[in-house]
């Protein structure tokens, strides 16, 4: 069947941007190969490990596992975003950075993209909540405890920060 | 790219979306949350022509008022919606029990309770649900609307007895009666994989503290969810005592007949399964009992 051009206009973290696409682009090929927005990494591609989760109006999914002209009129998120424009470490990368939460950091920009949604909801989460959030994204080297000690103190950082 | 080339249309109405599907048939998938059907076209193992998204339609969405006798609940729902509706879970506890275990976050913020249904994957935690509580499904076509209850929806593996030309809109859930327990548990190899078995009961008291009614559904074990009230019907009259409910289990695990899979043998399966029955039926048992 002929291929059909897909206009999208969507933001991605506050940028606007406008494209024309095949409907077959996944959303996490466009923000890499079209986008040039390569922080999002691919692994799986079938929704298993994580890696390419980002925030699709606020909230994390696989763009995996959405085609890019869904996200027509959406606000994204990823990985570039996170850090202030002057370069400045959000307090979770800041703590995965201290805690020493990646290895070869492929699995890393999902996992902060997953865990920055979380933080937002449990200002105070214990261990287990931090685990069950975690569940979704695989990280073949670092046996996920530093990672888990990073978000706890990502989110006592949050705490004594915030207003 | 990975899937295989396909036309896209965003569906602007159900009827739309329903008149585009009786003009391609067979061609066509509707597009719901995606969480099964696009890593299947990843992998080409799905190559749909076209796609009927039906995410722009907010009317296929809802979760109905908490307190009737039924609640309705729009088939293109998101797990994550369920999972946040406070009235709902205290109305339909088994869905409280069995969301956390469907995937995990980043899924359930697409997946819909409609496309979980059609896709019909046995291994799956609602259709087992939908048939402990007896749901009834309303599927909509161009042509008109029917209703069917869920023994007569799931037709087989991934096969449902939907035609070409229908569309699963809203599925309604019975809520259980006053003096009723629910429990669902599963087992898997990994939190959020597809069960290797899952167990879901309603126990229904009467004023005596006797067993009134019993539900009980399997997943993971057969081509489609397993309706196993049956074997716990000899609870029916009787106190739910350890033995009764031993009973029950040993009935479940005769009258079952497990697939068996990479993962666990049939053995191992119709093993948790029997386990699993014991404990849910008593989990839902003092649900009743001390609340």
């Amino acid at each position: 069947m002929a291929e059909a051009a897909h206009d999208v206009a969507l933001t991605v973290n506050g940028t606007s941007y406008r494209s024309t696409i095949e409907a077959r682009m996944l959303l996490s090929d466009f923000l890499r190969h079209e986008l040039k927005l390569a922080g999002t990494h691919v692994g799986c591609e079938h929704g298993v490990c994580g890696a390419c989760t980002v925030l699709l109006d606020g909230a994390p999914v696989r763009s995996c596992l959405m085609f890019a002209v869904q996200a027509n009129g959406s606000e994204l998120s990823t990985i570039e975003g996170l850090a202030s424009a002057s370069g400045d470490l959000s307090p979770l990368q800041a703590a995965m950075h201290e805690h020493h939460g990646l290895q070869c950091g492929y699995c890393t920009p999902g996992i902060l993209m997953t865990m920055t949604a979380f933080l937002r909801e449990h200002g105070s989460p214990s261990e287990d909540e931090v685990r069950e959030a975690l569940s979704g994204n695989l990280c073949r080297c670092t046996g996920y405890q530093n990672i888990v000690d990073a978000v706890l103190k990502a989110a006592e950082t949050m705490r004594t920060v915030a207003p | 790219m990975k899937p295989a080339p396909f036309k896209y249309i965003a569906a602007s109405s159900l009827d739309q979306a329903l008149s585009l599907k009786a003009e391609y048939g067979d061609e066509a998938r509707f597009l719901a949350g995606g969480q099964s059907l696009i890593p299947a076209m990843n992998f080409r193992l799905a190559r749909p022509e076209v796609l009927i998204d039906l995410n722009g339609l907010p009317e296929l969405a809802g979760i109905g008022q908490s307190g009737a006798e039924t609640i309705r609940v729009g088939a293109m729902t998101r797990y994550r919606a369920l999972e946040r509706d406070e009235a709902f879970l205290k109305s339909c506890p088994l869905f409280a029990d069995a969301l956390p275990h469907i995937a995990h976050p980043q899924i359930r913020n697409r997946g819909t309770i409609g496309g979980n249904l059609s896709h019909a994957d046995p291994a799956s935690e609602l259709p087992a649900i939908a048939t402990a509580m007896q749901a009834r499904m309303t599927i909509k076509s161009a042509k008109g609307e029917r209703e069917v209850d869920t023994s007569e929806f799931f037709a087989g593996l991934l096969t449902t007895s939907l035609e070409s030309e229908e569309m699963l809109t809203e599925i309604a859930f019975p809520v259980p009666k006053p003096r009723s327990g629910s429990c669902f548990m599963e087992v898997a190899r990994r939190r959020g994989d597809f069960a290797l078995a899952g167990v879901a009961a309603i126990v229904t008291l009467d004023d005596r503290g006797k067993c009134a009614n019993v539900r009980l559904a399997l997943c993971g074990v057969g081509d489609t969810p397993v309706d196993a009230s049956d074997s716990a019907a000899s609870l029916i009259g009787q106190s739910c005592s350890e033995a009764a409910i031993e009973a029950v289990a040993v009935d479940v695990q005769s009258a079952i007949d497990p697939p068996g899979n990479v993962h666990a043998s049939a053995d191992y399966q119709r093993h948790i399964a029997g386990v699993l029955t014991r404990r849910v039926l008593a989990a839902a048992h003092e649900r009743v009992v001390h609340g």
